[in-house]
């Protein structure tokens, strides 16, 4: 399911500073009254990406695609697409399709007419419209259902033909809004299969907006994390979660043992951070940008985490605590274990299950060590 | 489990409570005698009768350009109002606009038309218009409360009205008037042909707020049947009534029909 890199690793062209952005948002505001749902967002967004805007209700996500397609005027700031100016032009003028969350299919027309709707606006001629219709049909397999109308569609149905009739036009760039968020798990998983496939085969730059981090873990290039207005990190799926920039993004992002620690050793090479709540140090194998005393904050992925009986080696006499296992969740593929630390802190330990069955496996109240790799963790100072 | 006989019993006889004066008024528009209470025998002269009462004819031509006219009136007057009320969610005086548009359907009839004739006679003290009382006093003052009728309708349509078809629309190339006529207008439609029924039936059916407003020479289908009853009921008013609660029934029928279609259908799946 993971976006394969069409976009091969040493063309993806966010790494090449002299690449031209296909969409470029700049130092964009767009307040309501006195409440501003976005605020002095810049991005850059390349041809052929599927770029995900990720953040939580109010975020400001919804907004920023609103001002894409053309339905909100930002208060400040301007939105260029395929170098153009587009902040003030009408949505009626732009070359952006956008597929709605409500899909906003047209009820008193059938899903032909519906599709068709924008090439007649076009003043395309009538048989090459009939063509164009079929051909998307066929993409979204819909063959049997042109003459059907959309109360008379499932859900998964509907969804694939407010995406065909959003794409009907080849806009060059297609906003969508939640646009599985309105499909059960299962349906969501497949479709969510096939929207990657249609994007990659007809080459067309998506920007998503979704809530669900899964979602955009596994559709996008790259990752808009929003919050609070303001795009709290841009980066690759494997950027977001391993390397969070913040103490937000890591928590928005999966789940997280976070820690706070000071600054005991700065070098340019290693760096030791002392923290109270972990009952032992830790030792961080790369350099940080911080001084020393400083307080900041550690933060690792549960799967990071090992558990043993026996109190490994530590060499550097860091890395390693003990605590008792409070609660274990048994996930099937995996366990969850709670590990509460001798300073009441909890910890998230999550374990492969790669012996079935197994009678040894740590269980209930057991003492047992964590342990982590020296540059397994994030150090985060915002 | 047996089937109880008390709700069919029921049901039947609120059904008679409304309908028996109905049906025995229609049967008694095809009676043979003059004499209303006895029936001697089938026959339809009293319609017969009916057309050739220059009178009764009069006044139901009268009765039909007015309710035209007004619920004509009230339809633009009713959705505008609509569309200020679901479309710009906060203006000042929301809540007055809203409780002030939807009064006339509570206020008694007596009163609209006391207010309405005494108004219209300050008006023609003041600014000499309009002169006298006549159709255009009557077109008025049913334009004034069937406003309220289709503005309740619409805006019951428009609030379940989904914006983002509008947007979606936009979105694929049309021009906001483009997509009023594409989207919008189809949609709402139903909804402003049952208020446009509602009004017009509103307007026929009206005898209070009428007989307040009119002048003399245009008395309406209403007011005449009412001053023929009072001199002793004649068959030819019953072969009249039955004609109306016809018309009225099918109006009231196409509307309903149509606020039901205009619901948008129960989303499958």
């Amino acid at each position: 399911m993971a976006k394969k890199p069409q976009i091969a690793a040493d063309t993806r062209p966010w790494r090449d500073p002299a690449a031209k952005p296909f969409v470029r948002i700049r130092n964009v505001t767009k307040k309501f009254g006195d409440v501003a749902a976005v605020s002095d967002v810049s991005l850059d967004i390349y041809k052929g990406e599927l770029f995900c805007l990720l953040g939580g209700s109010g975020s400001g996500k919804s907004t920023l695609l609103r001002m894409l397609a053309g339905f909100e005027q930002p208060t400040a700031g301007r939105i260029e697409i395929d170098g153009q100016d587009m902040t003030d032009a009408p949505p009626y003028n732009r070359p952006v399709n956008m597929m709605f969350q409500s899909y906003a299919l047209f009820p008193h027309m059938n899903v032909e007419q519906n599709i068709a709707y924008g090439l007649k606006r076009d003043g395309l001629p009538k048989t090459e419209i009939a063509e164009r219709v079929a051909e998307l049909l066929t993409l979204v397999k819909l063959q049997d259902y042109g003459k059907r109308k959309p109360h008379q569609l499932s859900g998964g149905q509907r969804q694939r033909v407010a995406l065909a009739r959003a794409l009907a036009k080849r806009p060059k760039l297609l906003l969508l809004d939640e646009p599985l968020g309105a499909l059960d798990k299962k349906l969501r998983e497949e479709t969510q299969f096939e929207l990657v496939k249609i994007q990659e085969t007809l080459g067309v730059t998506f920007i998503v907006v979704t809530h669900d981090q899964e979602e955009a873990m596994s559709l996008a290039t790259r990752i808009g994390v929003m919050n609070q207005g303001e795009i709290a990190m841009i980066g690759e799926p494997t950027d977001i979660y391993e390397f969070p920039n913040s103490r937000f993004v890591a928590g928005f992002i999966g789940s997280v043992n976070m820690v706070e620690g000071t600054v005991t050793e700065d070098e340019p090479d290693h760096v030791r951070i002392s923290s109270a709540e972990l009952g032992c140090d830790i030792h961080v194998g790369h350099g940080v940008d911080c001084a020393p005393e400083q307080i900041l904050w550690w933060a690792i992925r549960p799967e990071k985490l090992h558990l043993s009986r026996e109190k490994p080696a530590n060499p550097f006499n860091a890395n390693v605590t003990h605590g008792v296992v409070e609660d274990i969740g048994y996930l099937g593929d995996m366990s969850v274990y709670q590990v509460v630390l001798d300073s009441g802190k909890r910890l998230r330990v999550t374990q492969t299950n790669t012996v079935r069955g197994n009678p040894d496996a740590i269980t209930w109240d057991e003492q047992v060590y964590v342990t982590w790799g020296d540059t397994s963790g994030s150090v985060l100072t915002v | 489990m047996r089937r109880s006989w008390f709700l069919p019993i029921a049901a039947a006889l609120g059904f008679a409570f409304l309908y028996a004066p109905i049906v025995s008024l229609v049967i008694f528009s095809f009676n043979e005698s003059r004499l209303v209470t006895v029936w001697s025998g089938f026959s339809t002269k009293w319609y017969g009768e009916l057309f050739n009462d220059p009178q009764l004819l009069g006044a139901a031509w009268l009765s039909l350009q007015i309710a035209a006219l007004s619920a004509t009136i009230a339809l633009v007057l009713g959705t505008l109002a609509a569309v200020a009320l679901v479309r710009f969610r906060r203006f000042k005086g929301r809540t007055l606009f809203s409780g002030m548009v939807s009064a006339p359907l509570v206020m008694p009839d007596v009163i609209t038309g006391l207010a309405l004739l005494l108004l219209f006679v300050a008006m023609e003290s003041t600014l000499g218009w309009p002169q006298g009382r006549g159709m255009l006093t009557i077109v008025i003052a049913h334009a004034t409360f069937c406003t309220a009728y289709v503005c309740v309708v619409v805006q019951s349509r428009l609030s379940d009205f989904d914006r983002s078809l509008e947007e979606a629309a936009m979105d694929l190339g049309a021009s906001p008037i483009r997509t009023f006529f594409d989207i919008t207008l189809p949609i709402i439609a139903p909804a402003l042909v049952s208020g446009w029924l509602l009004g017009f039936t509103l307007s026929l059916d009206d005898l209070v707020i009428a007989s307040f407003v009119s002048g003399p020479g245009s008395s309406t289908l209403p007011m005449v049947i009412f001053s023929k009853v009072k001199l002793g009921v004649s068959p030819d008013v019953n072969a009249l009534a039955t004609i109306i609660i016809g018309i009225v029934a099918l109006g009231v029928l196409a509307a309903t029909i149509l606020q039901l279609r205009a619901r948008p259908k129960k989303a499958r799946g």
